[in-house]
């Protein structure tokens, strides 16, 4: 079992200033998940009578892109390729001091605590990470088109992107590139994104900058800490759909 | 395609073509410098040729200043909005654990290299323009008045490279602009698109020339203020 001293950033809501608190936690198993340490951590403080901590999670099974804690210094804590839900105890030491903080962006802003209302994303989406399809009854069969092997791969690489949002958090522009640009890609390598590609990079890349997200520097930050493994040539591959829509728009 | 400096990707994509412009101007720049150890008749006429030629002087030079003001004036721009991203700061960050130092520090090995470019210009250019365009002396000899007298490049190059403190400081600033190219040469073509499985060769190159050519520079520093 393990002792552990949380310092967790308090936030009563959007308005509060707030701060970081410490919190010991004694008995911690090191086969529990993350979240589930949380929960202790909040069975105690409610025994208490004092306000538990706010944190978003849903699956608990890193599908759902619903957990978003920024754990000593790195997106989902220190292991990569999963998110902080997959994340165990026994990725700490007995002792250890570990600091929980929100995703920090302008574009996310903290609802209360942990959570931050990353509806940013969603609007980036509806600019036009979709395609229009006619659903009434004479839809092709996906399968009868013939799309290549190394381009439909890089397309599902790209779709596994569950927007959690960690590359934005791990950026030190606060950038949302790689998030957008899997997000174009998954449309771009494959026929069925075609019709809509030149309007889909123009309007998910505007709305992209009208949300206040900061500038791609390349630093690669967010590839490392994506929870999916989302590779930057995804970026490059926007920033070509990008130029290529500029030119023809 | 206008107003493509409006938005984010635009605006790295012409900071790109400004870096590309500028690592090719360096490579020649080093080109002609390095004839300098070789052989000083060389280097001398290169750079009377360069020095003289109006589509160097009249056309290549205005790009090339605009070229270097473009590219820092853009580095502050986009530094500047990427602050304004995030203004509340985490409490604990691990940056190393996801980013090289070279690429979290480009305004930092940015601006030592800006120094280095003033007090290039300063020792260079500023003396360039005067004797060429205010005392109007277009002939590059060491003395106007006798043809014998030689070109007056290698000399003035020799005498710059005497003080030590002066050739310190080009060092230092080749080493800022190595780390600088470390990250920037690949991150250009990032920018234009180009990362995919035919430029991956690229990535090898960046190092040979971000190491190479600074060192190239600094090794000639020294060889002139050793061999004065």
């Amino acid at each position: 079992m393990m002792n552990l001293t949380l310092k967790i950033w308090r936030q009563k809501n959007a308005s509060d200033k707030g701060k970081i608190v410490d919190y010991p936690v004694s008995g911690i198993s090191p086969d529990m998940s993350f979240l589930e340490m949380l929960d202790v951590l909040n069975q105690e403080l409610i025994e208490k009578g004092e306000e538990p901590v706010a944190f978003d999670h849903d699956c608990r099974e890193g599908i759902c892109g619903t957990c978003s804690l920024y754990i000593n210094g790195r997106a989902h804590g220190p292991q990569t390729k999963i998110t902080a839900c997959q994340l165990h105890m026994r990725s700490f030491k007995d002792g250890d001091t570990i600091y929980i903080e929100p995703w920090r962006a302008e574009a996310f802003p903290i609802v209360k605590d942990l959570i931050v209302d990353r509806s940013s994303f969603d609007r980036i989406q509806q600019a036009g990470g979709f395609i229009s399809v006619n659903t009434s009854g004479n839809t092709q069969d996906a399968n009868a088109i013939p799309i290549e092997k190394e381009n439909a791969d890089k397309a599902f690489d790209a779709a596994t992107c569950i927007g959690c949002g960690a590359c934005v958090a791990s950026c030190k522009n606060s950038s949302a590139m790689l998030f957008v640009s899997a997000k174009v890609s998954q449309f771009a390598l494959l026929p069925q994104g075609q019709v809509e590609a030149t309007d889909r990079v123009l309007n998910m890349v505007k709305q992209m900058d009208e949300e206040g997200f900061g500038n791609c520097t390349n630093t690669g930050a967010c590839e490392v800490e994506c929870p999916k493994g989302i590779s930057l040539e995804n970026i490059a591959r926007m920033n070509r759909e990008y130029l290529s829509a500029t030119l023809k728009g | 395609m206008s107003g493509i400096l409006n938005s984010s990707i635009g605006r790295k994509f012409a900071m790109a073509l400004s870096a590309l412009f500028l690592m090719v101007f360096l490579l020649q720049h080093f080109s002609i410098n390095i004839l300098s150890v070789f052989s000083p008749d060389t280097f001398n006429e290169v750079s009377h040729f360069m020095g003289t030629f109006w589509v160097v002087q009249y056309l290549l030079q205005p790009v090339l200043i605009f070229g270097v003001v473009f590219h820092f004036v853009m580095g502050f721009v986009l530094e500047y909005q990427n602050k304004k991203a995030r203004k509340v700061g985490y409490a604990k960050t691990s940056r190393a654990a996801n980013s090289t130092w070279m690429s979290r520090n480009m305004l930092l090995t940015g601006l030592v290299v800006l120094a280095f470019l003033a007090l290039h210009m300063y020792d260079f250019w500023v003396h360039e323009m005067q004797v060429k365009y205010i005392q109007g002396d277009m002939s590059g000899l060491i003395n106007p008045d006798n043809a014998e007298s030689g070109f007056r490049y290698y000399e003035e190059l020799r005498e710059k490279f005497v003080d030590p403190i002066r050739v310190g400081f080009y060092a230092v600033s080749f080493v800022l602009l190595a780390l600088h190219l470390l990250h920037g040469f690949n991150s250009a073509f990032q920018s234009v698109g180009a990362n995919n499985k035919y430029v991956k060769g690229l990535k090898g190159f960046s190092k040979v020339y971000a190491i190479g050519i600074p060192a190239g520079f600094i090794f000639i520093a020294l060889f002139h203020h050793f061999t004065h």
